[in-house]
C-alpha cells in the first residue's frame, strides 16, 4: 500500500496509493467528481456513470473513474464538454423520474443528486420532454423507523450493497428490469415481510432522501456517548433537541463499533424520554404510591436501613448503571450498611 | 466468570472484539450473536467473508449457523462432552500445541486423564451429534491458527456452566491459541455494563479490580483509604440473597435498577421473597414490576442523563456523557447512594462528581490505575491500564496468565447430567433465548418501533413436535414446568431440534422466568435457566 504512484488531475501534479482509483484520489485531493453510487465503505460498481473522467496519455479514453486504479504518468482530465455532456444525460434521466419537492425532503441541502445536478446543470427543455411518469409510486412505510420512497430512490444501489456487504443481510435487492427497476425486498414484498433487521446503516448510505428516518428532527447539538444496551459498548452520537433526545449515529471515531450499530442502539434511545418515566420519589402508604420530596423519602430509607444494618441487608446493583454508580454502591454497602451483600444482576 | 479467572487468572475477554475479524478459525459455542451482541456478529460475518472458518455450536439452528462451516447441534446442557471430545480427537491426532503446553500450562496429565471418558461413542450419544462432524471440527479448530472461541449465556446459564467455561479455556490452551491477537477465549458479556459493575466491586466476594474481601491484606487496604471497619466474609449472592429473603434473614432490599419479577429465574420465588422482605427500596427510571412491589420508590436516570463510564464486553473503558438534563426530578444513582450515606452517618461520600469517583476507583484498583477522565477525553482504554502512560491492553496473557503460578491451568472435567431432566410428565427442554429487538424488557418494551418489530412472545417449536401434540402456528398454549406456567403463542419452525423448544423473556405478559429453574451452578451461582423441563397443552 505504501507505494507511491504519481499521476496529473485537471493539470494538477497528485501523488496517490497504489491500488487507490482515481474517484477517490480526486475526492482525497478535495477535486470533485460527480457522482452517485460510490460510497467508501463499500466496493465500487460503476452503475451511475457519473464519475467519467478523460484520461490522456498512452491510455486515451474515457472511463469510469470509480473503477479505474490510478497508474503512473497517468492524465486525468475530469471536465471536458464532451464528459459534461454525457453526464448531463444521465442525470436528466434520472430526474425525469424524480420527485422534485426538495423542500419538503429530509436531505435537502445534504442530497448528492442536488450536488451533481448543480455541477452539471440540466437542460431544462430536454427534462420536460422526459418528464414521461405522473403517477407516483406508492411509498413503503411498513417499516416503524423509517419509510422508503421510490420516488426519491436513484437506483444507486448504495442500500443494497451496504446491507449485502457490510451487513451480510441481504434482505433488499433489484427488482424488475428497465424503466421498472426499483428496490424492494425478496419478491417485491414490503419491507416489514423482508429478512431486514432494522439497523438503518442503509438509511445512513442513502446520498438522497429516498430511505429516511421517520419523524426525523434536526438536533441542536449532538453528544458523545456510549449505547446504553449490549456488552457491545458501541460508540454513540446523541442528537439533543430541546432538551429531548431526537437522533442517534454510530460514532466512527469509537473502535468497539467504528461508526455501525444495530436497531437498538439506533433506534433504542426513545425510552429515554418516554411518558413513563419516574419524575419523582414515590413512598407506599396503605398500599398506594404517594408523590414525595427527595429530603422525605431519603430519610425515610436511612432511617430504616440504620436500624437493619450488618447482615440483614443486602443490595442489588445494576449492570446498566455508570461504574460510578455502582462504585458509589458498593461502597454503601460495604462501609455503611456493613456488609458484603453486594450483587448486579446479571452474573454474565 | 468463575471459570475462567480460576484456569486463565481473568475472567474477561482475553481479546477485542475488532480482533475477531482477524481470526483464521472462530468458535461459537451457547451464543446467538446476531441478536444478542450484532456488532461483535458483524465481525465475525466480516471474518467469515475475509475466508476464514466459522464452526457454530448451539441447541438451536441460529442465524449464524448461514455463515458457519460446520454447525454442531449438541442437545442442551451437553457441552462439556462436546469439547471434550473435540479435544480428544485433536490429542490422539497430535494437532495439540506441545511446546505451549509445557511452558505455559500446567496440570495437563489430570486433564489428560479425564478426556477417557470422552470417547467418540459416547460423546456422539450424549451431544447427538455424529462422530465424523466433532473430528471435521477439531480438526478445523485445531489447524488453523488464530483461533478464537466466543461464547455467551449459552454457556454459563448452566448448572455446570463453570465447567463449560473451563471446557473453552482447556481447548485454547491445548491449541496454544490465547495470548496473541485474535486468538483466545472470549465471555460476551450481556448487558452494556456487566464487566464494569464487576471491574468496581459489585459482587459479594470481590472489592474493585477482583481484590477479595477474605484477604487481610485488601482488607486493610480498604480499611484505611474509606476509613471504616469493614467484613471479611463474603457476601451472599444475587440469587442467595433471594433465598435468604424468602427465609427471612434478610430484613431490607436495596434494589437498583433491577427488574427480577420478570429476570429472575424461578420468578415466582423471587417474586414471594421480596414480598416477604420488611422494606424494599427500587431505583429505577419506571414503574417496573418489580417497583411495584417495593415500599420507596427513588427515581433514577438513564445513561443520557449522566455522566460517567461504563466498561464494554473487551474490557473497554468508555465516557458515558451527560446528553440531557435529567427528566423530572429523577438523580443519578450515585448522588442517591451518596445522600443516603451522608444521612447514616458515612464518611468518604463528598464527591463533587463522576470524575472524583474514579479517582477513588483508580486509586485502589490496579488494573484502574492509569484511567483518568482526562485520559478518557481523547480516547477509550482497555484494563488492565496500571500506569498514566501505559496504553491499555487489547488482548491479555501474552507473557503469563493472571494465575498465581503465572502458568494456564488444565482442568479436569467430567460429564453431569443437567439439572433437570425430562420425563413422561415434562417431556420437553425449554431453553431460553433473547431477541434482537429487546434488551430484558424496561427500556425496549417502551419504544414503539421496537414492539411492531417483536411483538410478543413466542414458543418455538419443532414441527414434528407441533404436530405430535397436535398444535399449529398462531395457536395459544399453555407451557408448564415444575414451578409454574404460563400461556403463549405458538411458532413452528425447525430452528429448534426435536424435543427442544425456545422463549425468550423479555414480555410481561408472558414471565418466562415462571417457568425456569433456579438450581445453582455450585461455583459460579448462575441459575441454569438454559435446561428447564417442561410440557406443552393446548388451551
Ligand atoms: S435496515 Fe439494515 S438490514 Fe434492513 S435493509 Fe437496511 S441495511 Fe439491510
Ligand atoms: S448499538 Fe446494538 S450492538 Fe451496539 S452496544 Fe448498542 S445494543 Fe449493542
Amino acid at each position: 500500500m505504501a507505494d507511491k504512484i504519481e499521476l496529473t488531475i485537471n493539470g494538477q501534479s497528485v501523488k496517490a496509493d497504489k491500488g487507490m482509483t482515481i474517484l477517490e484520489t480526486a475526492l482525497r485531493k478535495g477535486i470533485y467528481i460527480p457522482h452517485l453510487c460510490h460510497h467508501h465503505d463499500l466496493d465500487p460498481v460503476g452503475a451511475c456513470r457519473l464519475c467519467l473522467v478523460e484520461i490522456a496519455g498512452k491510455w486515451t479514453k474515457i472511463a469510469i473513474s470509480c473503477k479505474t486504479e490510478v497508474q503512473d504518468g497517468m492524465v486525468v482530465r475530469t471536465e471536458t464538454p464532451e464528459i459534461n455532456e454525457m453526464r448531463q444525460v444521465t442525470l436528466e434521466l434520472l430526474i425525469a423520474d424524480h420527485d422534485t419537492d426538495c423542500l419538503a425532503c429530509e436531505q435537502n441541502t445534504k442530497c448528492a443528486l442536488q450536488r451533481v445536478a448543480d455541477h452539471v446543470g440540466v437542460n431544462k427543455e430536454r427534462l420536460q420532454r422526459l418528464k414521461s411518469r405522473e403517477v407516483k409510486a406508492p411509498i413503503d412505510d411498513s417499516n416503524p423507523f423509517f419509510n422508503f420512497d421510490p420516488n426519491r430512490c436513484v437506483l444507486c444501489g448504495i442500500c443494497v450493497r451496504t446491507c449485502d456487504e457490510l451487513q451480510n443481510v441481504q434482505a433488499i435487492d433489484f427488482a424488475n428490469r428497465g424503466l421498472g427497476t426499483k428496490i424492494a425486498g425478496f419478491g417485491d414484498k414490503p419491507r416489514i415481510e423482508s429478512n431486514c433487521e432494522s439497523c438503518g446503516e442503509c438509511i445512513v448510505r442513502c446520498p438522497v432522501g429516498a430511505l429516511t428516518e421517520k419523524d426525523y428532527m434536526k438536533p441542536t447539538h449532538q453528544v458523545k456517548t456510549v449505547c446504553s444496551f449490549c456488552g457491545c459498548g458501541c460508540g454513540l452520537i446523541l442528537g439533543v433537541r430541546d432538551n429531548r433526545l431526537v437522533s442517534a449515529r454510530g460514532d466512527v471515531s469509537s473502535p468497539a463499533n467504528k461508526g455501525r450499530l444495530c436497531v437498538k442502539g439506533r433506534f433504542g434511545y426513545k425510552f429515554v424520554n418516554h411518558p413513563d418515566r419516574l419524575t419523582s420519589p414515590l413512598i407506599k402508604r396503605n398500599g398506594e404510591f404517594v408523590k414525595a420530596e427527595w429530603d422525605e423519602a431519603l430519610d425515610l430509607v436511612a432511617d430504616t436501613f440504620s436500624k437493619n444494618k450488618g447482615e440483614k441487608f443486602a443490595a442489588i446493583s445494576s449492570a446498566k448503571t455508570t461504574n460510578e454508580d455502582n462504585y458509589v454502591l458498593q461502597k454503601f454497602a460495604r462501609a455503611v450498611m456493613g456488609t458484603n451483600n453486594i450483587d448486579h444482576c446479571a452474573r454474565l | 466468570m468463575a471459570g475462567l479467572a480460576t484456569s486463565l487468572g481473568s475472567g474477561s475477554m482475553t481479546n477485542t472484539i475488532s480482533e475477531l475479524g482477524g481470526a483464521s478459525v472462530i468458535l461459537a459455542i451457547g451464543t446467538n450473536t446476531t441478536a444478542t451482541h450484532p456488532i461483535v456478529a458483524l465481525q465475525v460475518k466480516n471474518a467469515v467473508r475475509n475466508g476464514s472458518k466459522l464452526i457454530v455450536a448451539n441447541p438451536k439452528e441460529i442465524e449464524l449457523c448461514k455463515f458457519a462451516d460446520i454447525f454442531l447441534q449438541h442437545k442442551p446442557g451437553t457441552d462439556v462432552p462436546l469439547l471434550m471430545g473435540m479435544m480428544r480427537v485433536i490429542l490422539e491426532e497430535e494437532l495439540h500445541d506441545k511446546s505451549f503446553i509445557q511452558s505455559r500450562c500446567e496440570d495437563f496429565d489430570a486433564f489428560e486423564k479425564s478426556l477417557a471418558e470422552f470417547d467418540l461413542d459416547t460423546v456422539e450419544k450424549l451431544t447427538g451429534v455424529p462422530q465424523d462432524k466433532i473430528i471435521k471440527a477439531a480438526r478445523i479448530y485445531a489447524t488453523q491458527t488464530p483461533a478464537s472461541i466466543i461464547y455467551c449465556m449459552g454457556i454459563t446459564q448452566h448448572v455446570h456452566g463453570t465447567d463449560n467455561v473451563l471446557a473453552t479455556s482447556n481447548l485454547a490452551l491445548l491449541t496454544g491459541n490465547i495470548g496473541k491477537p485474535s486468538s483466545g477465549v472470549n465471555p460476551l458479556r450481556g448487558q452494556n455494563n456487566v464487566q464494569g459493575a464487576c471491574d468496581v466491586g459489585c459482587l459479594p466476594n470481590v472489592y474493585t479490580g477482583y481484590q477479595a474481601v477474605a484477604i487481610p491484606e485488601i482488607k486493610n487496604k480498604f480499611e484505611s483509604a474509606w476509613g471504616v471497619a469493614l467484613s471479611d466474609t463474603p457476601g451472599l449472592t444475587h440469587t442467595k440473597i433471594f433465598d435468604a429473603c424468602y427465609e427471612g434473614s434478610i430484613s431490607t432490599l436495596y434494589l437498583v435498577g433491577e427488574n427480577p419479577v420478570l429476570s429472575e429465574a424461578d420468578a415466582s420465588h423471587a417474586t414471594e421473597a421480596m414480598k416477604k422482605v420488611d422494606f424494599m427500596v427500587v431505583q429505577d427510571i419506571f414503574m417496573t414490576e418489580t417497583a411495584e412491589l417495593a415500599d420507596v420508590v427513588l427515581p433514577a436516570v438513564t445513561f443520557a442523563e449522566e455522566d460517567g463510564t461504563f466498561t464494554n464486553t473487551e474490557r473497554r473503558v468508555q465516557r458515558v456523557r451527560k446528553a440531557i438534563d435529567p427528566v423530572g426530578d429523577a438523580k443519578p444513582d450515585w448522588w442517591i447512594a451518596c445522600e443516603l450515606a451522608k444521612r447514616l452517618n458515612g464518611k468518604g461520600f463528598e464527591f463533587s462528581g463522576p470524575e472524583e469517583i474514579m479517582e477513588e476507583i483508580s486509586s485502589l484498583t490496579p488494573a484502574y490505575k492509569g484511567i483518568s477522565y482526562a485520559r478518557l477525553e481523547k480516547g477509550s482504554l482497555q484494563w488492565p491500564c496500571p500506569t498514566t502512560d501505559h496504553p491499555g491492553t487489547p488482548f491479555l496473557h501474552a507473557e503469563k496468565f493472571g494465575t498465581d503460578s503465572g502458568k494456564g491451568k488444565f482442568k479436569p472435567l467430567t460429564y453431569r447430567k443437567p439439572g433437570e431432566e425430562t420425563d413422561g410428565e415434562f417431556p420437553l427442554i425449554l431453553t431460553t433465548d433473547r431477541s434482537l429487538y429487546h434488551f430484558h424488557s424496561t427500556m425496549t418494551r417502551r419504544v414503539y418501533g421496537l414492539n411492531v418489530l417483536a411483538k410478543e412472545e413466542l414458543l418455538n417449536i419443532h414441527p414434528e413436535d407441533a404436530s405430535g401434540l397436535g398444535v399449529e402456528n398462531g395457536q395459544m398454549v399453555k407451557v408448564v414446568s415444575r414451578r409454574g406456567e404460563v400461556a403463549v403463542k405458538v411458532k413452528v419452525t425447525d430452528i429448534c431440534p426435536l424435543g427442544t423448544v425456545s422463549m425468550t423473556f423479555h414480555f410481561a405478559e408472558t414471565p418466562t422466568n415462571l417457568l425456569t429453574c433456579c438450581e445453582l451452578d455450585p461455583v459460579a451461582k448462575t441459575p441454569g435457566t438454559k435446561v428447564c423441563a417442561v410440557r406443552v397443552e393446548g388451551l
